[in-house]
């Protein structure tokens, strides 16, 4: 499959069905618009911030490929860093078919992984796989040609997104320590030097234009976020599923306890560049503000304002400090874990952070939906 | 980390409507048969609808089931990789991984033309005779599957290319229909001429839910439906293929595969491994290489076996754990129409709707009654789509009767309508020209309806 986390959102939001046939619609709550606004205003600002930080990749990307030198690859990689730290906070959006991930949304294109880097370049043992050592099938690599081959054949086959970038620049990880070391003059002097540095550049306009497509559904006026806004209880169950699927299905199951299980460096998030560790403190931080509905923008400046929890609290106070407990928690096993976190998943974590995370999220997942359900909205964040 | 299909199921809705609107004149709806596989139902029907876990899974078995699908759709590569868990691909494979040939969980799509390389679609060959086992005698150099990939340097065992024939027929109403007939060319081959007159069967990956379900029906219920001699004298048969079960070390009733060749969902995806994938197990623990490939096994391997048996085990769960996508529009007036046609065509004489699980697996897979529409045994299929190549007890005519629960959904999740064992039907209407054999009767009669019948029998089909 896919990723289990797509799934079935079952929110049974009964009391809505109850009053449907009623003549008289109930006055909406104004504490639940609010809640959706500032929702959508921390969204908006996510991934405002998101398309910036991605826009300074790309500057950077076309100074690298201009000159390539060992100096500006480390800026590109610095670049690429930052980007991901934005991205990170963005996906307790995900899991409710929004314009991130909808049936037309673009994140397979974005974030797709993981991922097959010899279906991009060459490898270690095979120096001419992937598509930009493939003159034959693929003379030019264009924007479309890399769409269209995105998850072609299968789930791993990915030519588009964040990693792809990542493998771009950073190459395989064949070391212990540290990240892999992609040579810079795989931009200067090896084979297919010009199609690798085409492909970089056109994998990264496209990641550009699919992450403003997604921000703009969000912005002040758009169809998407008005509805989103009006939608009262159905969109509140949105909200919550997304941070109860995040933590559970995605960040505990695929990205934690599957690279611990294998203690496979392959199978952790960033494996390029050993990001993981930030991978991992961005999403928790994405649930941490979507409850809170408060997000640090990368100026510094901060959104805020109604919140889940102020909703919980509302109606039942203990419900919500049994959320907020295990956000902390979380929040300091999660940044206990040993960086980086290829090594700390083969026998590196001897406090066991990994494992108290993954734990940890699962059980924030639950008492994300028990809260949910004390505002009388059932949201599934399970496996079904 | 994907694109997400995504559902909001209002079952409350359901009941919201009715009780607005005035209760419609409508034929009978099973209320039972909307949860297609029981408790172990989902109700996702975007491009994720083959892909989600039955519900209510402890932590411990949540690990097995998203550690089993990693192992399910991540590409293998070659040995050595870096400190891998997914090392030991090939020399010779057919795909990458098992999502390679089950995209998506789902089925794969055989070549439109000649020019197209083989995705998802593999041959068995053989040579007259039986192997030790009692099964197919593997041929002397390429043994009984043909691998057409292979590892850098090393060659390939064939390449395969595929055209279609079209053949015209007619309906009793005078409607003109078309099918497409495979014809397959071999050339290329790595290491020498097969025997002559070898023996080949085309088969195409299909979708993977609902397995647990299918493992736990109880052989009793299954041996129930044979009817080797037809002496009910309805023209149907049903008959249990008995093949080799290499776990257990004795004959066992053939349950999965095209031709109910293989008797457990752990030796149909340990085979699958090592014959499609070149993975070992402990199960099947060498590569099937002939002597004039001996110089294949100085390759370097990726352990031994090259995955591990907790691995296989979570793959297996995972397998087994796949829900089954519920039934669309069952109560939509054409599809219970259709569905009436179904029984009355005696489709249903194969395709049996209903089983009730057994006890033996876990709680979400127990006492479920379940609507896989399948008998799982083998039937005679008519001349037209024979391989002609007989695999333990089933004849060059006979295959497992599919099931049929999903089928309507491989468009959204494959993005194409092929069926049968090599793909060659476009769509259900075709799938349903080309039965012949024991459903020969259930075809003509099909022929004889009108257009509306014919298409409210399209409909309920769609509709599983």
């Amino acid at each position: 499959m896919k990723s289990i986390f797509t799934k079935l959102a079952v929110v049974l939001t009964s009391f809505i069905f109850i009053t449907a046939c009623d003549e008289n619609e109930p006055a909406p709550d104004n504490s639940t618009t609010e809640v959706l606004e500032n929702y959508a205003n921390l969204v908006y600002a996510n991934y405002d911030d998101v398309v910036k930080t991605a826009q300074s990749l790309s500057t950077a990307i076309d100074d690298f490929t201009t000159a390539p030198t060992t100096t500006n690859l480390e800026k590109a990689r610095k670049a690429w860093l930052a980007a991901r730290s934005a991205y990170g906070q963005t996906e307790g959006f995900r899991f409710y078919g929004g314009p991130i991930d909808n049936d037309e949304g673009p994140e397979g294109l974005i974030n797709g992984w993981p991922l097959d880097e010899s279906y991009i370049d060459y490898v270690v043992g095979n120096p001419n796989s992937g598509i930009i050592n493939d003159v034959v099938a693929y003379p030019a690599i264009t924007r479309d040609l890399l769409v269209s081959l995105n998850e072609n054949g299968s789930e791993t086959n990915l030519s588009t997104g964040y990693h792809a970038i990542e493998f771009l620049l950073w190459g395989q990880d064949f070391n212990a320590d540290g990240p892999g070391d992609r040579p810079v003059t795989d931009y200067i002097a090896a084979q297919n030097t010009d199609r690798r540095e085409q492909y970089l550049k056109v994998v990264t306009e496209l990641l550009i234009d699919n992450l403003t497509e997604v921000r703009e559904a969000w912005k002040l006026g758009a169809p998407y976020r008005t509805n989103f806004i009006a939608g009262e209880d159905d969109s509140i169950a949105k909200v919550f599923r997304g941070i109860g699927a995040l933590s559970k299905g995605e960040l505990a199951g695929e990205r934690m306890t599957v690279a611990l299980a294998n203690q496979d460096q392959e199978d952790e998030h960033s494996c390029f560049s050993d990001n993981t560790h930030e991978d991992i403190r961005m999403n928790f931080l994405s649930i941490k503000n979507v409850y809170m509905g408060t997000y640090q923008r990368v100026d510094g400046s901060i959104v805020s304002g109604k919140s889940l929890a102020d909703l919980v609290k509302a109606k039942n106070a203990e419900k919500n400090t049994a959320v907020q407990t295990l956000l902390k928690s979380v929040e300091s096993s999660v940044y206990a874990i040993p960086v980086p976190f290829d090594k700390a998943i083969s026998n590196g974590d001897p406090s066991k952070n990994i494992e108290k995370s993954i734990l940890g999220l699962r059980r924030l997942s639950d008492s994300i939906v028990d809260a949910a359900l004390s505002l009388g909205i059932q949201v599934n964040a399970d496996l079904d | 980390m994907n694109k997400q299909s995504y559902i909001i199921i209002l079952f409350t809705s359901i009941i919201g409507l009715f009780s607005c609107e005035e209760p419609k004149d409508q034929t009978p709806v099973d209320t039972q048969e909307e949860l297609t596989g029981g408790l172990a139902t989902s109700f996702d029907f975007g491009e994720n609808a083959f892909g989600h876990a039955v519900s209510g899974l402890s932590y411990e078995d949540e690990d097995k089931f998203v550690i089993g699908n990693s192992f399910f759709r991540s590409n293998w590569t070659v040995a050595p990789a870096s400190a891998s868990a997914r090392d030991g691909l090939g020399p010779l494979f057919n795909g990458l991984s098992c999502g390679s040939c089950h995209n998506l969980d789902g089925r794969a799509e055989p070549p439109k033309s000649p020019s197209e390389s083989l995705n998802g679609l593999l041959f068995r060959i053989s040579t007259s005779g039986f192997s030790v086992n009692g099964g197919p005698k593997p041929d002397q150099i390429y043994g009984d599957q043909l691998q057409d990939k292979a590892i850098p340097t090393v060659k390939p065992e064939v390449k395969v290319s595929v055209r279609y024939e079209e053949v015209i027929g007619r309906y009793t109403d005078g409607t003109a229909y078309n099918l497409r007939k495979p014809i397959y060319v071999f050339s290329g081959w790595g290491y020498g001429e097969p025997e002559a007159n070898f023996m080949f069967s085309p088969r195409i990956g299909m979708q993977v839910f609902g397995l647990g379900l299918l493992e736990n029906i109880s052989e009793t219920d299954i041996l129930l439906n044979t009817d080797e001699n037809d002496e009910n004298r309805d023209g149907i048969s049903g008959k249990a293929n008995y093949v080799w079960d290499a776990i257990n070390k004795r004959k066992s009733l053939g349950k999965f595969g095209w031709k109910a060749n293989q008797p457990s969902l752990k030796q149909q995806t340990t085979a699958a491994f090592n014959g499609d994938i070149g993975i070992t197990t402990s199960v099947f623990p060498v590569h099937e290489l002939s002597e004039s490939q001996g110089f294949l096994n100085e390759i370097p391997n990726g352990g031994e076996p090259e995955i591990s048996d907790k691995n296989i085990d979570n793959v297996v769960f995972y397998l087994q754990t796949l829900a089954v996508p519920a039934r669309r529009n069952h109560t939509d007036d054409n599809v219970l129409r259709g569905k009436a046609l179904f029984t009355k065509l005696n489709c249903s004489g194969c395709h049996r709707p209903s089983f009730t699980t057994a006890t033996n697996s876990i709680k979400q897979l127990n006492s479920q009654k379940i609507f896989p529409y399948t008998d799982l045994l083998l039937h005679d299929m008519g001349d037209a789509l024979a391989d002609g190549r007989p695999d333990f007890l089933a004849t060059g005519n006979e295959w497992r009767t599919s099931p049929l629960w999903g089928i309507g959904l491989i468009k959204t999740v494959n993005k194409h309508t092929t069926l049968l064992h090599d793909g060659r039907a476009r769509n259900i209407e075709e799938a349903i020209l080309w039965h012949g054999g024991e459903s020969q009767n259930s075809t003509e009669s099909f022929k004889k309806l009108s257009s509306t019948d014919r298409n409210q029998l399209i409909k309920f089909v769609e509709s599983l």
